[in-house]
């Protein structure tokens, strides 16, 4: 789980092209959204796109993105339990 | 008395770097294929969150522009007028790498947004919360003399008092290759200056020229712009035609004009005209400036920026001399511009008593 959280961390800073942010600065726990790296709409339709690119997850209800990115640790734990490849 | 139009301020990022009191003293005159504008720090003027989805033309268009506002001390205006020939080609590209490389599918919104040729207008205009008139066009080589024509036309019918225009390209790998393989560009391992040119396409360039034009001048004006003709085709012997009428509707003659800037650009193929141009004023002081920002299709603006820097200084810096010729007072100056044999461009400027 910790390589999947590491590795994810660095294709949200890529696909978002968050340019002062390195995958250290990023905390299992922060906010996506709101107060933590401060994500918009736009971003949350890259990540969802990233989910379904890298790892075969299609969010059909788009009710469900709010609790899956709210942080790196609930996008993890979402990924380990539906991804197909 | 239809209202005048005045270039209060200029601003630009282009291969020399960004617009200065004394942009032609320390240059670097290009001699490769390719040449990328030298970017500034965009931090200080842009938001982080924001900066990250900009590419290279959106950034340079809002530093442009925003110099080009501070150099005039101009603070909302009452128009945005671009012109670019290839817009934001980074993301159209990445977008279309994209399309094929996912075979159509995972397509992301931001390099499609990104991607729109009006992008550079939109968003200096939701930077400066600026709500006025905003359009963009993208005639070929004609695309900035097109958005200064509609500025001119905009401020002497009375619709706008102060106005941004500018005009914006960047390059983008595909599509510099793909202008190579139809020699618009020279071949890669060329090393030729402009003067110096002996093979037909160009050394190309990218960056972006903005300038903040007013119907009333200031202690700092730089010029007037008082008229813009652009034409689609021409063969050389016509030019002569088009240049005289242009300065007959202008009610001024050939031994009126103080200086000519021309856009030649080292192409062997077409820089015909140019030389067909001159001959019309060889006793004039010639005055070049692709050596050093490369050809692109808003190259132009960099020669507007030129011949304003010209007329406001009464100099003709050695850098950009293109012939010989001693100058006097400089009064008219005339800007002529072609890209390919087409998209032909003339542009007059005179000097203003500040």
């Amino acid at each position: 789980m910790e390589e999947l959280k590491e590795e994810l961390k660095g294709k949200i800073i890529e696909v978002l092209n968050l340019e002062d942010v390195a995958v250290a600065d990023i905390d299992d726990s922060d906010a996506l959204f709101g107060d933590g790296l401060g994500l918009d709409s736009i971003d949350a339709l890259e990540l969802i796109v990233l989910l379904d690119k890298e790892y075969g997850i299609k969010l059909s209800d788009p009710k469900q993105g709010k609790s899956i990115f709210e942080s790196v640790n609930t996008m993890a734990e979402y990924i380990a339990k539906n991804r197909t490849k | 008395m239809k209202n005048p139009c005045y270039i209060n301020g200029i601003g630009a990022v282009n291969a020399q770097g960004t617009w200065s009191d004394d942009p032609f003293t320390h240059i670097a005159e290009i001699s490769n294929p390719l040449t990328m504008a030298i970017q500034p720090s965009y931090k200080e003027l842009i938001p982080p969150a924001m900066i990250r989805r900009m590419s290279k033309g959106i950034k340079m268009g809002i530093f442009a522009s925003q110099q080009a506002l501070d150099d005039a001390a101009m603070g909302q205006v009452d128009a945005i007028i671009t012109g670019t020939g290839l817009g934001c080609l980074e993301d159209s590209e990445k977008f279309l790498r994209n399309v094929l490389d996912n075979d159509e599918q995972f397509l992301t919104p931001t390099s499609f947004i990104q991607s729109t040729h009006n992008t550079v207008g939109a968003q200096i205009a939701l930077r400066l919360g600026c709500k006025s008139y905003n359009f963009t066009y993208v005639n070929g080589a004609t695309s900035f003399e097109s958005a200064l024509l509609d500025a001119l036309i905009q401020m002497e019918s009375e619709e706008a008092n102060h106005v941004l225009v500018g005009g914006i390209d960047e390059i983008a790998g595909q599509t510099f290759v793909l202008k190579q393989l139809v020699q618009e560009v020279k071949a890669n391992g060329t090393e030729e200056k402009l003067r110096d040119s002996q093979s037909p396409g160009v050394n190309f360039g990218e960056g972006g020229t903005f300038f903040a034009l007013s119907t009333a001048k200031k202690d700092n004006t730089y010029a007037q712009i008082l008229d813009v003709s652009i034409q689609n085709k021409s063969a050389t012997e016509e030019l002569t035609d088009f240049v005289t009428s242009f300065l007959t509707r202008n009610q001024i003659s050939l031994a009126d004009i103080s200086a000519v800037v021309i856009g030649n650009n080292g192409d062997l193929v077409y820089d015909k005209y140019y030389t067909s141009f001159c001959t019309l004023f060889a006793d004039k002081p010639q005055i070049f400036y692709k050596h050093l920002v490369g050809q692109s299709d808003v190259a132009a603006a960099f020669g507007l920026a030129t011949a304003a820097f010209v007329l406001k200084n009464q100099i003709i810096p050695e850098a950009i001399q293109w012939n010989a010729v001693k100058h006097s007072a400089l009064n008219y100056v005339l800007l002529y511009n072609q890209y390919l044999g087409k998209d032909h461009s003339l542009t007059l400027l005179h000097h203003v008593e500040t």
